[in-house]
């Protein structure tokens, strides 16, 4: 199951977004792509799954310190991220979050068509894939049968609230997507009850009061315990039971919503038609190009003999694919090599005063 | 160097010598131990390194921190004796440490 499954049909679809380059991926490799094809004139969209730009420097380690980027010792995810950002910002790129590039076509005059799963469509000359280890994905509970009932009784987002009227909802999870789904869904669910392992949650402590009110005032339920077993049929689920501190017990639910965090798959990157092996994109490394003449493959998601997934490699893979970029998407225009410490056309570009 | 047991929930059993400083998990992903998938690396944000310490060593494993116990939160079939190998520091106190991988890790 896709979000594109549960997305709205938009009624009035807006004219797509013309172009020259997109980049599938806002981590640290995508963010430097961005000031690399700056330079050579390539305008780029960004595009990421997550709602915040920096990818797994953001998502997995924002805190924690990275050793080897080239010249900063010691810099965090965030700080990395903030960083890129800041070094893009004179190519002001437009960066769209919370979506998910579905489908990729090539268009007769060679340019590309990109589909996001809310709608959102893009033409460009050249796509760049910087995705990293895959796009972040809600986790499938290895719980039997769960796989039955998604899409029809269980749910990893929501995407339009009244879909959960009247429904007996159980929401599994501690966390923040838990707390605040339990907030946004008592108003209109016909109950409500959160199931967690532990009396203690990983969620703005505000949102947890709110959640303890509801407990209070009988119009949630909150049960310590695991899930233990899915009971339903036909993809309808009926209840589920727990194993709790005083043994198994049985909730009565209709819809459920598992909240465990996101892991990273390959997704829909596995459909347009690019070779891969075990599951990452092969590429020439004079350029980065994958099979597709105009789509590249950059950072952690490309293989070649050899290849670190390492950031710096990412940093270096970007600048041989902007080069290319630009030779592919101009190819009357004459190549000049310059530094940026030095050319004044580059310094203009910069804004370099 | 200390030797560090891993029991998989089938029960076969895989003994590997580690380095002092290492984390449990470094040393199951190093021996290519299964059911450890260490998915974000170590940085204690994925719960893909859950494992159960076997009860004669949890005192000298310790006891998870906050921050461990939260990302537990998004482990399968968490218990008393669940930890993330990650966030366990290979010292000499736990040389002969026994520890089973879940069934399943999400």
């Amino acid at each position: 199951m896709g979000p594109s499954e549960t997305s709205p049909v938009s009624s009035n679809p807006v004219e797509p977004i013309e172009t020259d380059a997109v980049i599938i991926g806002a981590g640290p490799v995508g963010l430097f792509a961005v000031f690399e094809l700056g330079l050579v004139d390539i305008e780029a969209h960004v595009i990421d799954i997550l709602d915040k730009p920096g990818g797994q420097c953001a998502e997995l380690y924002p805190e924690k310190p990275i050793y080897d980027i080239p010249g900063l010792p010691i810099i965090s995810g965030q700080d990395l991220t903030d960083r890129l950002l800041e070094q893009a910002k004179p190519f002001s790129p437009a960066l769209h979050f919370n979506q998910r590039v579905d489908q990729l076509d090539r268009l007769d005059d060679g340019r590309f068509r990109l589909t996001s799963d809310i709608g959102t469509q893009f033409i460009a000359k050249v796509v760049v894939i910087a995705a990293g280890g895959g796009s972040f994905t809600p986790k499938r509970p290895p719980w039997a049968g769960i796989e039955d009932y998604e899409g029809t009784s269980v749910f990893y987002s929501v995407r339009r609230i009244e879909d959960f009227a009247g429904r007996d909802i159980l929401i599994v999870g501690g966390g923040d997507s838990a707390i605040d789904w339990v907030l946004n869904l008592q108003p209109v669910a016909k109950s409500l009850t959160l199931l967690h392992r532990r009396d203690k949650f990983r969620a703005a402590p505000d949102s947890v009061n709110k959640m303890h009110g509801l407990v209070d005032d009988g119009k949630i339920m909150f049960k310590l315990g695991q899930i233990a077993e899915l009971k339903g049929e036909g993809g309808q689920l009926q209840s589920a039971v727990a194993r709790g501190p005083d043994g198994e017990f049985q909730i009565d639910c209709d819809v459920m919503l598992p909240f465990f965090g996101l892991t990273m798959k390959l997704g829909p990157v596995a459909d347009w038609g690019l070779n891969l092996h075990e599951n990452l994109i092969p590429v020439d490394t004079s350029n980065f190009k994958t099979s597709e003449t105009g789509i590249y493959a950059i950072g952690d998601i490309n293989t070649y003999p050899g290849k670190l997934k390492l950031i710096l490699s990412g940093f270096h893979e970007a600048a041989l694919m902007a080069n290319h970029a630009q030779q592919y998407i101009y190819p009357d225009k004459r190549y000049v090599f310059q530094y940026t410490t030095t050319s004044s056309s580059l310094h203009k570009k910069l804004g370099v005063k | 160097m200390p030797k560090i047991t891993f029991i998989e929930s089938n029960g076969t059993e895989q003994t590997v010598e580690a380095e002092i400083g290492m984390t449990v998990m470094e040393a199951a992903v190093k021996n290519m131990v299964p059911g450890i998938e260490a998915e974000c690396g170590g940085a204690c944000s994925c719960a893909t390194c859950h494992i159960y310490v076997e009860d004669a060593w949890r005192k000298a494993a310790g006891s998870p921190d906050e921050m461990e116990e939260d990302m537990l939160d998004f482990a399968f079939d968490v218990r008393e004796t669940s930890r993330l190998s990650c966030q366990i520091p290979i010292t000499d106190a736990l040389d002969g440490l026994v520890v089973r991988i879940p069934d399943k890790q999400f």
